[in-house]
């Protein structure tokens, strides 16, 4: 009967750890994807805020001009390769901070990235 | 059944006729120039500060030698460069890229070849501080601001100019600014035609503008009121400077160099960041071959382009179009 207990009360721990586990792990299941898209030399927004863990979909949507797509930083500093039209890439933006997006190319291209918990 | 057939082709041809009017005006509209000069919040324009401003770029004196203006090398009567390949700093010594015109600066944010420093105000110290170019010390006794404080007219039209604040380099600097973003080109025969005059350019000219924005792909880059988006590439000029690569560290950027505009562009040669294309011919024909380099950086845009002589002429009569019959430059008289 005790072991019968002991076991019953494992079994409720174990659950209750794992219950514990799929809470935590509930961020990374549900991080979000955001896209920016790069048109007319022109980013289609100035400012997006986000949630760690989230990323964006760059995406190059000229008819013949290409991008090149950075960050210095301060957080979440990147670089993406020259992006043809058509062409698209994911950042994952890990850290809360903000990030200023770049074209290289254009420098009218400015995005501000907020990550905010 | 003939009849049907003539208003048939009434239509087609008219819609035809429509369609290539409303593409062209369309074009135009892309190249309207601005009514405003843009200035920045924190350095508003005054007359005050304009005419400060044109004194100190014209004044030999911010120099380390005393004889170096900022209008040595921005010359009004070039076109404000220097008409040379390369630019000639402190001691006559030859600089390592040709002389940037300072026309319509307002406009663009990252400036110098490589874009290494922002808005006119931020600048204006860099060449006038550099050992190379002008030479001068922008601290100590012997001071950029030293040597403007021990000038007693300056002293008064600072006050004037910037009411209260201490002369330093930065506010130098900011009064040059205020100058420097009203020098702007004057409307050419290509705004006259924009604006309705169809006898402003030559129909050779025009077939060259729809050229410029077609088949020859130059409006990709050299687009807006001043021909230029300011943005920066490898156009494949045979070079060992990297340009914008030495503190931007991406491919894309290795041989990169600011898009000139265009506006007084047949004033402004040799061409290039070097100054390796002597006449507008020669650029035109650098574009048709697809440049001189082929590298890793070479910007995807750059490729040969099959342009036929006429078209080439075509192109060349259109960049003509460009230029602007600006009015002298009076010099300031200097004070002691």
């Amino acid at each position: 009967m005790d072991v019968l207990k002991e076991n019953v009360m494992k079994m409720t721990i174990i659950s209750k750890c794992c219950l514990l586990n799929m809470i935590l792990a509930a961020p990374l299941v549900f991080a979000t994807e955001h896209e920016i898209i790069q048109l007319d030399k022109k980013f289609n927004v100035q400012e997006i805020t986000i949630k760690p863990g989230d990323s964006i979909k760059f995406k190059n949507k000229e008819k013949d001009i290409t991008h090149n797509v950075f960050s210095l930083g301060p957080k979440n500093a990147f670089e993406l390769k020259s992006q043809l039209p058509g062409q698209e890439s994911k950042v994952e933006f890990k850290e809360p901070g903000t990030t200023e997006v770049e074209c290289a190319i254009h420098q009218t291209m400015k995005l501000k990235v907020t990550v905010k918990k | 059944m003939a009849i049907f057939l003539v208003f048939a082709i009434i239509f087609v041809t008219s819609n035809f006729t429509l369609k290539a009017e409303s593409s062209l005006s369309e074009l135009q509209s892309q190249y309207q120039r601005p009514s405003s000069i843009p200035y920045l919040e924190t350095n508003k324009h005054s007359k005050a500060r304009e005419e400060l401003g044109k004194h100190l770029f014209f004044d030999p004196r911010l120099s380390g030698s005393k004889v170096m203006s900022c209008a040595t090398c921005h010359n009004p009567s070039f076109s404000w460069a220097d008409g040379l390949p390369k630019g000639v700093g402190h001691g006559h010594l030859k600089l390592g890229r040709k002389t940037p015109t300072i026309l319509n600066l307002a406009w663009t944010e990252k400036l110098m070849w490589d874009g290494r420093f922002n808005q006119l105000e931020g600048q204006v110290l860099g060449p006038i501080g550099s050992e190379a170019e002008m030479n001068m010390s922008l601290q100590g006794p012997e001071g950029l601001a030293e040597v403007v404080k021990g000038i007693k007219g300056y002293k008064n039209m600072f006050k004037k100019a910037y009411p209260g604040e201490e002369i330093t380099p930065e506010l130098i600097a900011k009064a040059v600014a205020v100058y420097e973003r009203g020098i702007v080109s004057e409307e050419a025969p290509f705004d006259h035609w924009l604006k309705g005059d169809q006898k402003a350019i030559s129909q050779e000219a025009k077939d060259g503008f729809m050229l410029f924005n077609d088949k020859a792909k130059c409006a990709s880059c050299h687009s807006g009121w001043r021909f230029t988006d300011d943005s920066f590439h490898d156009i494949g000029v045979k070079d060992e400077d990297i340009g914008r690569g030495k503190f931007l560290k991406l491919t894309s950027q290795q041989h990169a160099f600011k898009t000139s505009s265009l506006r007084n562009i047949d004033q402004r040669g040799p061409y290039m960041h070097n100054g390796s294309e002597k006449t507008l011919e020669d650029v035109v024909e650098f574009y048709n071959k697809g440049g001189n380099a082929k590298r890793e950086s070479l910007s995807e845009m750059i490729k040969p382009l099959n342009l036929s002589n006429n078209e080439k002429k075509s192109l060349v009569a259109f960049l003509h179009t460009l230029t602007s019959n600006d009015k002298p430059v009076t010099l300031p008289i200097l004070p002691r």
